[in-house]
């Protein structure tokens, strides 16, 4: 089991025609990954390595069955993909773009509220369900099926932790990038509010960094809701305050979004912090070594 | 992308925001003969990119021209200090010299992007000439706030809603009101991150004025502006991350003595920390970002290796889109290149790692290959003179 994507997935790509796209779109074929559409306006119907191309969402979606998308447009036109993909009703819309205007997401973000997509990103690496979808620029070999749901505002942060779960023999079940950006569609709360009703899931890591509140509100729904264990990590502890560190959304402001905080936060809610990224996988292990003990 | 005060009030004044008279100067003399234009007494006030000028002793009233001379002639070329510049300071080049007005009370107007509901946000306080944060951790209830959408804007019986909590005069409300809808206005249009009009002064005639005025813009939104990006001022940013910027790295340079290269900011940030989980203390962030050239690598290597404070360089790569073998390629290139002097710990993981890792030892070069984070951390660490702690 998983969340979002697996086997059935039928994936359109916005922008497959572009450098990225088209690379991408290659190597999420390759790991299995059905790519369905390719959509680039001013190209439709042509096809681009043996996918169909469409100028319009709508158009690729009537014709393929399509009901996921990954966007791969540049930043002035990716607010407008994510909407063109709203508009088509499209159940999950994944923006892997970095840069785009914030006030862009927030007119964004108020049109997604109360429609039928959920949106991942942007600024993300995207999802993936080892084995079965990969939906972004993860490189898919590191991963493997197994029961531990993976949500981080990371990249290459997330590729660690997925990289340490599996030399330790543990797989995942889904492994989100909600993305780096102070306004994004799936938010830490979101992520792990599915792997909590996710029966595939045994345990969940959770991987934050410094800026906003993100964190704090995921591990008040922890404390109340989530009976599953929960491991995570603050990216961020030594970062100085006011300076963005690389992502858009990383700074500490006004003493505000602080690792300590957040760590607190996660500790006050039962949380298994690692101070050390480099325990991340390692306390996976002995936590969903104890939950076998005690026989759950 | 921040921007001078004096840009900022030029910025928002065509959008109807009531702005004092003033004027930027460079030298004594230019603001001299500011003063003498504005007449009576005026203020003269450094222009850096940083809050906290008044204490640090950058702002000064002086009664008249030749005063405003003697003035402008202690702040500029002085290195002022703040709580914001860090113990080093900034020079202060230009000096803004404005017209003094006669103060009721002062307030905090200003505007961000609220991150859990993804709108705009505008606030206000009574608690003018005090940083927000400060009294948002003091009273949370003395900041009003009106969520609005980009699109449709500030409204005006949100605006009301301000003016009246802060208890202004009747006289005083609509010039208010006006004020913040000319700041939601600006704020939209100018794809500003954070527009902070600190104080927002009543004055014992109700006028309302933005005495002071911060704008930053969002970076990513630059593209649009090209009239905005042209007020960068390099002056106030690190030389060695001006540097990292033309080769589109993304470079801090912090304190301590071990130098880090990573990719991804998630994975820099983590390299940072675990850099003083095992003792030691990073000497910068540095993200190379997702797909990194063999060119990038190198520029990104010399420009670690110019601070001096650093002991140790790690480097820390997970290879997705980067490959390990193009790391490899880059960094044994610089290394050459630069005549390496200090001991160099290389991480790598991920697509192509063996090729990578064969094409350090091929190199014949003093590089430690450590197996996870955890060993490159406490290699590079012992490497640098061990931990500080």
């Amino acid at each position: 089991m998983s969340i979002l994507v697996n086997k059935k997935t039928r994936v359109l790509v916005q922008g497959i025609t572009g450098r990225e796209g088209s690379f991408h779109a290659r190597m999420c074929r390759e790991y299995g990954t059905h790519i369905v559409a390719g959509v680039t306006p001013g190209k439709g119907g042509t096809t681009h390595e043996g996918t169909p191309v469409f100028d319009t969402v709508a158009e690729a979606v009537a014709a393929t069955g399509a009901d996921a998308t990954m966007i791969f447009v540049p930043p002035p036109f990716a607010a407008d993909a994510i909407l063109e993909a709203a508009a088509a009703e499209l159940p999950l819309v994944v923006c892997i773009t970095e840069g785009i205007p914030v006030l862009d997401m927030a007119r964004v973000a108020a049109v997604l509220k109360g429609g039928k997509s959920r949106l991942i990103g942007p600024n993300c690496p995207g999802i993936i369900t080892p084995g079965e979808c990969k939906m972004g620029i993860m490189p898919g070999h590191i991963h493997r099926p197994g029961k531990v749901g993976i949500v981080s505002r990371s990249g290459t942060l997330t590729y660690e932790a997925v990289h340490q779960l599996t030399l330790l023999g543990i797989g995942q079940s889904t492994a989100i990038g909600i993305g780096g950006d102070p306004i994004v569609g799936t938010s830490h709360l979101d992520a792990v509010r599915m792997f909590n009703e996710d029966p595939g899931t045994e345990a969940i890591v959770m991987i934050g960094e410094i800026g906003g509140s993100a964190e704090e509100a995921a591990a008040a729904f922890i404390r109340e809701h989530v009976k599953k264990p929960v491991v995570g990590f603050i990216a961020g502890q030594t970062a100085p305050p006011g300076r963005r560190m690389g992502h858009a959304g990383a700074i500490i402001s006004g003493g505000q979004g602080t690792a300590k905080e957040k760590m607190e936060a996660m500790r006050a809610a039962g949380i298994h912090v690692c101070v050390s990224p480099a325990e991340i996988g390692a306390t996976v292990a002995s936590v969903m070594g104890a939950k076998a003990a005690k026989g759950n | 992308m921040k921007i001078h005060e004096y840009q900022a009030k030029e910025q928002l004044r065509p959008f109807g925001l009531p702005i004092p008279r003033g004027q930027v100067a460079a030298t004594a003399v230019e603001a001299e003969a500011a003063a003498r234009m504005l007449g009576g007494q005026v203020v003269v006030k450094a222009q850096i990119h940083a809050g906290g000028r008044g204490k640090g002793g950058g702002v000064k009233l002086a009664s008249g021209a030749t005063e405003a001379r003697a003035m402008a002639e202690k702040i500029l070329g002085m290195t002022l200090v703040t709580h914001q510049t860090g113990p080093e300071g900034r020079l202060v080049r230009q000096v803004l010299v404005e017209e003094t007005l006669p103060i009721a009370r002062e307030l905090y107007l200003g505007a961000v992007v609220d991150r859990v509901s993804g709108k705009p946000v505008m606030m206000v306080s009574a608690s003018g000439g005090m940083e927000i944060e400060e009294v948002a951790a003091k009273d949370p209830n003395a900041i009003l706030r009106e969520p609005f959408d980009a699109d449709r804007g500030l409204q005006p019986y949100q605006a009301r809603r301000l003016a009246f909590g802060l208890k202004l005069p009747a006289a005083a409300i609509n010039p208010a009101v006006q004020a913040m809808l000319a700041l939601a206005r600006a704020f939209v249009a100018l794809d500003a991150s954070l527009a902070e009009i600190n104080p927002l002064v009543l004055t014992q005639d109700d006028k309302i004025v933005a005495l002071d005025a911060k704008l930053n813009i969002d970076d990513n939104a630059l593209y649009r502006h090209p009239e905005l990006k042209a007020l960068r001022d390099i002056h106030e940013e690190a030389p060695l991350e001006v540097e990292a910027s033309r080769y589109s790295l993304n470079y801090i340079k912090l304190d301590g003595n071990v130098a880090c290269m990573v990719n991804g900011a998630g994975l820099a940030m983590a390299t940072m920390d675990i850099i003083q989980y095992a003792g030691g203390s990073p000497a910068n962030f540095l993200d190379v970002g997702g797909g990194a050239s063999q060119e990038q690598v190198r520029h990104a290597f010399e420009i670690l290796l110019k601070d001096p404070n650093v002991k140790a360089v790690l480097i820390n790569i997970f290879g997705g889109i980067l490959r390990c073998d193009t790391l490899a390629n880059g960094v044994v290139e610089a290394a050459r290149a630069v005549d390496l002097k200090v001991p160099l710990v290389i991480r790598m993981e991920g697509t192509n790692v063996e090729q990578g890792r064969e094409v350090l030892r091929a190199s014949g070069l003093p590089i430690t290959v450590a197996g996870s984070m955890k060993e490159a951390a406490e290699n590079v660490v012992a490497a640098a003179g061990g931990g500080r702690r």
